[in-house]
């Protein structure tokens, strides 16, 4: 299945490290090089926070209570739009099944990867996050939490999408079929991330909600990569 | 001994068997669900609270429980299909996929018609019948990641890895929905603190559990025998069809 790799233990570890970092760092040198492709995700983010009140009420009180519901649904949205991002172009041009064929631990460029998409889609949300938060008359310390929600929740949502971005690599329909697999697993995601802005809205404490996500966050970046590297190979077969 | 059961992993000795255990079990699905309505709607008694409307458990319930208990037996079969490779194991985790979608509508469908007579409301955002709706979009996901690959053993792998990574969520999503819904209101009317159930409702419910649970089985048999055929079409223990004979 796999190509050669170091033999004794410790040069599998520097291996795996060392796998990691050089996709981490190639992945986030192309992604410098397409910054528009960027642009449209953190843009598309923008406007769909914009339309929600458009398509309810001006009014501020409702706004209050839908806006952490809308800001993490678009979140989920903007993740799910670059998910193709991840792996389609390397594995149209053959790159993946170079790295396939690596003596590095597949699932190790698969956390780079994932990292790096994290970095160039994910962080911009959340950044962008706390401003978009305004016109939804989320006050401060609200917005902090929020903020603190999607630091955590994000990179979960591109650990999760990873895998069904990998299942769906030269799969008819890969972009309607993607929304399909993946949305329903971001489900405890959005519960714990919009909740704990329900939550401190609410005068109680928010710790649990952010202790859920840090454990899922722990869960998914030990377990997601070895999924979708193992999906990844399915398609490369 | 162990031997005899690893030849029930070939498609090409399971096939008969499986042919011939389908109607044994559709036999017994339809007895059963016989007994059990009879029980159910004529025999028990009208519910104190709930009236004649009540009465839909029998159908619910059963379809409930098997909405979830045949997504664990598909996972089941796509671990055994992921860790040794075994095309059958894939074959009946497909051939479940649509059983399970059809308990999880089944279920929905009749909790509705159950939910407004009773609660005012076909939907309430209830913890239970929400996480039955999202286990119901993962059986479509399943189902329509299967359709979208052509080659049948590449589904077969993806589909096992789609399976299980859904049933690591599955009960990580019922827990967050129940908080989810804990955090804003409590249900208005709790299955759990219902008054205890008269005998002959709980014998009505238990017939139309294991009527259920035959009906899946025979159903998903079936089902596996027609993939057989279908992915087999090529093989030598399969008799050519006198239908295509000269098609080449």
């Amino acid at each position: 299945m796999s190509g050669a790799r170091p033999q004794d233990a410790d040069g599998e570890r520097d291996g795996a490290l060392a796998g990691l970092a050089w996709a981490l760092a190639r992945d986030l040198r192309i992604a410098l090089r397409t910054r528009s492709e960027l642009a449209v995700i953190v843009a598309f983010y923008a406007v769909v926070v914009t339309l929600f009140p458009l398509a309810t009420t001006p009014d501020r009180n409702t706004l209050l209570t839908l806006g952490p519901g809308v800001l993490w649904v678009s979140a989920l949205l903007a993740s799910l739009l670059s998910l193709p991002r991840l792996f389609a172009a390397d594995f149209a041009d053959g790159t993946l099944e170079q790295m396939a064929l690596s003596p590095w631990p597949l699932p190790a460029i698969v956390s780079g990867k994932i990292a790096a998409h994290w970095l160039t889609t994910g962080l911009p949300v959340v950044l962008l996050a706390p401003l978009a938060a305004l016109p939804y008359g989320l006050d401060g310390d609200a917005i902090g939490v929020l903020g603190a929600s999607l630091a955590l929740g994000t990179p979960i949502l591109s650990l999760l999408g990873a895998i069904g971005a990998a299942l769906t690599l030269g799969v008819r329909g890969a972009g309607g079929l993607l929304a399909l697999l993946v949305l329903p697993l971001y489900v405890p995601v959005l519960i714990f991330g919009a909740g704990a802005v329900d939550a401190f809205r609410a005068g109680l404490g928010v710790d649990a909600n952010l202790s859920l996500l840090g454990a899922g966050l722990i869960a998914a970046a030990v377990g997601a990569p070895f999924a979708a590297a193992a999906a990844v190979r399915i398609a490369l077969d | 001994m162990a031997n005899s059961w690893y030849r029930y992993a070939s498609p090409a000795s399971f096939h008969p068997v499986a042919l011939r255990l389908a109607p044994v079990f559709a036999l017994a699905a339809a007895i059963l669900a016989i007994a059990g309505l009879y029980v159910g709607f004529v025999v028990a008694p009208t519910d104190a609270t709930q009236g004649e409307a009540y009465r839909i458990i029998y159908v619910h319930v059963p379809t409930a429980w098997m909405a979830m208990f045949v997504y664990l037996v598909m996972a089941f079969w796509s671990a055994l299909a992921l860790g040794f490779n075994t095309r059958l194991s894939a074959m009946m985790a497909q051939a479940l996929a649509p059983t399970g979608a059809i308990m999880a509508a089944l279920a929905l469908w009749t909790g509705a018609f159950w939910g407004r007579p009773t609660w005012g409301t076909y939907w309430a955002w209830d913890a239970r019948m929400t996480s039955t709706l999202i286990l119901l979009f993962l059986y479509f996901g399943v189902m329509a990641l299967r359709g979208a690959i052509d080659d049948p053993r590449r589904a077969d792998r993806a589909c096992a890895i789609l399976t299980l990574v859904g049933a690591v969520n599955v009960p990580i999503i019922y827990f967050s929905v129940r908080w989810w819904n804990t955090l804003h209101q409590g249900a208005s009317v709790s299955l759990t603190a219902a008054p205890t159930m008269a005998k002959t409702m709980l014998a009505g419910m238990l017939l139309m559990t294991f009527a259920a649970w035959a009906w899946c089985i025979a159903a998903a048999l079936w089902r596996v025998c027609a993939i057989v055929v279908e992915r087999e079409r090529g093989a030598s223990w399969l008799a050519p069809d006198p239908a295509l004979k000269g098609v080449t």
